[in-house]
């Protein structure tokens, strides 16, 4: 057989050996290397995966040839290439900017963790996402999250450890109860294939097991994606890891478990038991509006800029859970293409909050926190990093010409769909509390003096400001030609509801 | 020249604009005067190497858009933006502040977007533009009055946006295309759309943003200011909704408005900046007539109104930089040194009251002709009337009180080279269009055969302005003893009763303070009460124990279980 037919399992199992490998190899240049190398095969084993699905259809890969439903199948469908896209090119584009990062946020010593870790949290996020087993899921969200725990503990702020140790207590939570409500499902069912058990499951959906799996799985997975309320672990979280850590899990770790979601309620419930029995939309209609306004509100009285984006996050995810509680193709649509659009723009920026870290830093000292404070006129000295940014903002925003503004699009057509025109209005009016929180950025940064002795111009160092940049162009470019994105995503979302054309 | 050249040359207007002004910045000294020229003019030349037709187009989800769209119509406007850029750019040389003409290039290349937009979201796309662009323009005067007035008019102006976005999702997704072309406002989707038009040209109830931001912009900041917000409204009105009957109750409103409150006004920037509500209000009663005399009629008089009201701002702003006020009973007898500006500002003064041979009599006789054409006797009484209310607010109060009147002892001397010959360009078209209409006629949308000097035209024209001279020189006396503006009102405008104007103005004045107070008081107490939750033990800003966490997460799980439960 040649490689090609293995792809599927190579997409996992490179970062995997990665992880160990660096380990063994302890000294930091070949850690960085090795797991870069593995990132990298995965990007293209992504692309090729991707051309392969839009070309011939869902890929079923049976590990160690045993069939489905005994053996554990791989599957790729429109919807898992696509996020493995977006999981694996993150993780391509920002693994050589931690290379520079991490020397100034992590001691020396730690490096080669480092990217053991960083291996071992992508091979977690790519195997949730590509696996087809239920029990497969929860083992791979434990790799990822456990990873994620030390990768959050490894910043130079003492805080990182508390804000990791709440996460790894929430985390744990959300995991118990997915493993619990994967428990009722195998308990109901006999099987752990989800397409095995999506046939099973009819007849018997509304009986008492499957409607308790279905409310653990929610909440377990709502917490995973930082669905308001449940978001408070992700502020610190994100404030206190180290930047390209903090990238990495805004890019991709929350939109996996966005994923997870989608493809349990869709994939395994089925929208019929989720949407026309029970009075889910409606509740997560009402907490993605808390979202999108609630957590909007606070983040604009955010004095740390790395806080600031992480509320504009839990924001963000509201219009992706807001997508989906439409119970539409084009709701759905929006959810895909946000999850991607926002993902990549979100990991922008918060890549390029790490270069304003560096860059205010004095030389040889640890990073200080990036506070409104020390950020007057700061577009002075880092004009690219902060020109960066607020086109990172304008997609936040929702400004045509960037990717914000496709999902926003598509989100406004599922709700006109629905004769909705106050949902219309919501959506546009959350829109201008990010220009708040934007503009509060631009305001400080190009309009304030600079403090008294300060450098006359001192970007981020050109390892760091070229991914950023990278991704900046992406949101642009993704804004102007929606063909890979919003392709994909109606594809998807079509499969998902079984409106396959 | 033939078509493959012509092809091989299509390059978009605005941005040859947009471009300009993002290069500026980084210029200095002449190569920067050179580039603030030839930008525009370059812009200008491609537009005027486009055929006509939808000449870009490009797929965007699932929709045609013509981002480059040129018939007769946008050309016209397309040509008026750009060689008012060209003339303010000219003007605005010696403006000290740096951001200014870059942010006004990007302003005034947006609107040349709008009109060349061949579909509504490009329309959408520039029209943010605009708004972002003449935010800057504002709040590049520098003085903390020009700060409060940007964010008033960005707050306005992005609500405005939102309203335009909502509708043209809903109209798009209602007809399944997304080309910009004439529309009923019949539907929840159109009716927000017009809305969203409406609100830049400054039609009630919030007609007040124009005059509350317009003249807190620098001396030269007003006269692009004055140019593209309103008329690339009016343009999109003319593409979008023409013959929409209550359009023409909108722009009478808005003609009355404008003339009450310049009558009333001391500031000689806002008297002109109402009496732009005023113009554009004839500009929407013809648009909203409908016929083809009508809308050629709208489309002439935005064009006229652009060069004569900018020609009225920059001598305004002439004498605003010379002498540094800005209010009426400060100022006067400022003939005496700068001659040259009190010319300009007379022949503007002429051509916005439509005296005969200025650019205003040839243009806006077509919107009181089509009125009566059309038999709308109330509407041409209406436009009469207000024609001599022109007169009395923009035509004689502004150039009497700012260069006659009472000597002020002022001896400025006439401004610099580049803000003269800006003034002479303009006075010189003001007076050309007026005597030679017919290439301006040749632009317009519709072919006519309208002759502007016939006996009546000029003698009803007459009529109402010597009657309206006279009823000024018969209370110049008055004037002259207790220059107090509202008296003025009582006496020549029996229309509006001073009571009820006066209570009128003050509900304005009450309305625009209130507005501010209430968003200040309303920041105010805001501001307490996020500093109460923003200390470290805030609600909103403190870091959640994990109990805490932990139980909101056994809350969600139980609050599904009851609901599946309960079901």
């Amino acid at each position: 057989m040649s490689i090609a037919a293995h792809l599927p399992a190579l997409q996992v199992v490179l970062p995997l050996i990665s992880a160990p490998l660096a380990v063994l190899l302890r000294r930091r240049d070949l850690a960085f290397w090795m797991v870069t190398a593995a990132a990298w095969a995965a990007f293209a084993t992504a692309i090729q995966l991707w051309l392969q699905v839009g070309a011939s259809g869902t890929i079923s890969y049976h590990i160690g040839s045993w069939p489905p439903p005994w053996g554990i199948e791989y599957r790729v469908d429109r919807l898992s290439s696509f996020v493995l896209l977006l999981v694996s090119g993150m993780a391509a584009v920002m693994l050589p900017y931690a290379r520079t990062s991490i020397e100034r946020e992590i001691p020396e010593e730690s490096h080669y963790l480092f990217y053991a870790m960083f291996g071992l949290c992508l091979a977690g996020l790519l195997g949730i996402t590509i696996t087809g087993d239920a029990f497969n899921i929860f083992v791979f969200l434990e790799i990822s999250s456990l990873a994620t725990y030390v990768l959050i503990a490894l910043g130079r702020d003492r805080r990182a450890l508390t804000a990791a140790y709440q996460y790894l207590i929430m985390g744990s939570i959300g995991a118990t109860f997915i493993v619990i409500g994967i428990g009722f499902l195998y308990l109901t069912t006999g099987t752990l294939n989800l397409a095995d058990m999506a046939g099973r499951l009819r007849g018997v959906e509304s009986s008492r097991p499957v409607l308790a799996a279905l409310a653990f799985l929610t909440v377990g997975i709502s917490l995973k994606l930082a669905l308001f309320p449940l978001h408070q672990w992700l502020p610190n979280a994100y404030t206190y890891a180290p930047s390209p850590v903090t990238a990495f899990l805004a890019a991709t770790a929350t939109k996996v478990s966005v994923y997870v979601l989608i493809r349990f309620y869709f994939s395994v419930f089925g929208e019929s038991l989720v949407y026309e029995h029970l009075p889910l939309p409606q509740i997560m209609l009402g907490l993605s509006l808390l979202a999108m306004f609630g957590a909007s509100f606070i983040a604009i009285f955010q004095d740390n800029l790395k806080r600031l984006f992480a509320y504009s996050s839990v924001g963000q995810i509201g219009y992706i859970s807001l997508g989906l509680s439409f119970d539409s193709v084009h709701g759905l649509t929006a959810s895909i293409v946000h999850l991607f659009n926002h993902g990549i723009a979100k990991g922008a920026i918060f890549l390029l909050i790490g270069g304003i870290a560096v860059g205010i830093a004095t030389p040889g000292a640890v990073a200080p926190a990036p506070t409104f404070d020390r950020l007057a006129g700061l577009a002075k000295r880092m004009p690219l990093t902060c020109f960066g940014i607020v086109l990172g903002g304008l997609s936040l925003i929702g400004v045509p010409g960037t990717a914000g503004f496709i999902s926003k699009w598509y989100l406004i057509l599922a709700a006109l769909e629905q004769g909705q025109f106050w949902l219309v209005g919501a959506i546009l009016l959350s829109s201008l509390l990010a220009v708040a929180y934007v503009w509060r950025f631009v305001e400080v940064a190009y309009f304030r003096a600079p403090p008294a002795g300060h450098v006359a111009r001192k970007e981020a160092p050109l390892a760091m400001l070229i991914p950023a940049w990278l991704l900046i162009a992406a949101t642009i470019w993704f804004g102007l030609d929606t063909s890979v994105t919003v392709d994909t995503a109606l594809d998807a979302a079509r499969q998902l509801m079984g409106k396959a054309q | 020249m033939s078509s493959a050249a012509a092809s091989s040359l299509i390059l978009h207007p605005a941005l040859v604009l947009i471009a300009g002004a993002l290069l500026l910045p980084f210029l200095r000294g002449t190569a920067r005067n050179v580039a603030v020229l030839s930008a525009p003019t370059l812009a200008l030349v491609a537009l005027w190497l486009l055929p006509e037709g939808r000449l870009w187009q490009l797929q965007w989800l699932d929709y045609p858009l013509a981002p480059l769209a040129v018939d007769k119509l946008s050309r016209l406007f397309a040509t008026i933006f750009a060689l008012m850029a060209i003339v303010g750019g000219l003007f605005a040389l010696r403006q000290q502040s740096r951001l200014e003409i870059p942010a006004a290039f990007l302003y005034a290349g947006s609107a040349i977007g709008v009109t060349l937009a061949g579909d509504l979201v490009t329309v959408f796309l520039f029209w943010e533009f605009m708004a972002v662009g003449s935010t800057l323009v504002i709040w590049s005067a520098g003085t903390p009055g020009a700060w409060a007035a940007s964010r008033r008019y960005v707050a306005i102006h992005l609500a405005g946006g939102v309203i335009l976005f909502a509708g043209i999702t809903g109209q798009i997704l209602a007809t399944g295309d997304a080309g910009f072309h004439a529309m009923r406002a019949d539907s929840i989707a159109t009716w927000l759309i017009l809305i969203g038009f409406l609100i830049n040209t400054g039609a009630p109830p919030i007609s007040a943003w124009l005059p509350d931001a317009y003249p807190e912009a620098s001396w030269s900041g007003t006269v692009f200011l004055s140019a593209f917000t309103t008329k690339t409204a009016v343009y999109v009105l003319l593409r979008g909704f023409p013959g929409t009957e209550i359009l023409v109750w909108i722009g009478i409103f808005m003609i009355f408005y404008g003339i009450v409150y310049a009558l009333l006004e001391n500031d000689m920037r806002r008297i002109l900046a109402y009496s732009i509500v005023n113009q554009v209000g004839f500009m929407v009663v013809g648009i909203g007539i409908g016929t083809e005399m009508a809308l050629n009629g709208a489309a002439a008089h935005a064009f006229a109104h652009i060069i004569y009201k900018a020609l009225l701002l920059m001598s305004a702003g002439a004498v605003l930089a010379a002498t540094g006020r800005r209010k009426c009973s400060e100022l006067g007898g400022l003939f005496h040194s700068m001659p040259l500006t009190t010319i300009c500002g007379t022949i503007g003064a002429l051509a916005i009251s439509s005296f005969p041979l200025t650019s205003g009599f040839v243009s806006k006789s077509m919107v009181t002709q089509a009125a009566a054409d059309g038999h709308l006797q109330a509407v041409w009484l209406f436009l009469a009337a207000a024609s001599a209310g022109v007169f009395l607010h923009a035509g004689i109060k502004f150039p009497w009180f700012v260069f006659f009147q009472k000597d002020s002892g002022l001896r400025p001397p006439d401004p610099p080279a580049s803000m003269r010959w800006a003034m002479i360009l303009f006075a010189f078209l003001c007076i050309a269009l007026g005597v030679w209409p017919d290439p301006l006629y040749a632009l317009l949308p519709y072919t006519i055969d309208y002759a502007p000097y016939t006996a009546a035209h000029v003698i009803t024209q007459l009529q109402l302005l010597l009657f309206s001279g006279l009823a000024f020189f018969v209370m110049l006396d008055y004037l002259k003893r207790t220059p107090t503006i509202t008296l003025d009102v009582d006496w020549l405008w029996r229309i509006a009763g001073p009571v009820a104007a006066q209570s009128f103005r003050d509900a304005l004045r009450i309305t625009r303070e209130g507005l501010n107070e209430q968003l200040l008081s309303g920041r105010q107490a805001m501001a307490d009460s996020i500093a109460r939750h923003r200390r470290p033990d805030g609600l909103l800003l403190r870091s959640w124990p994990t109990g805490g966490m932990a139980l909101w997460v056994m809350v969600m799980l139980l609050a599904y279980l009851a609901l599946y439960y309960l079901r």
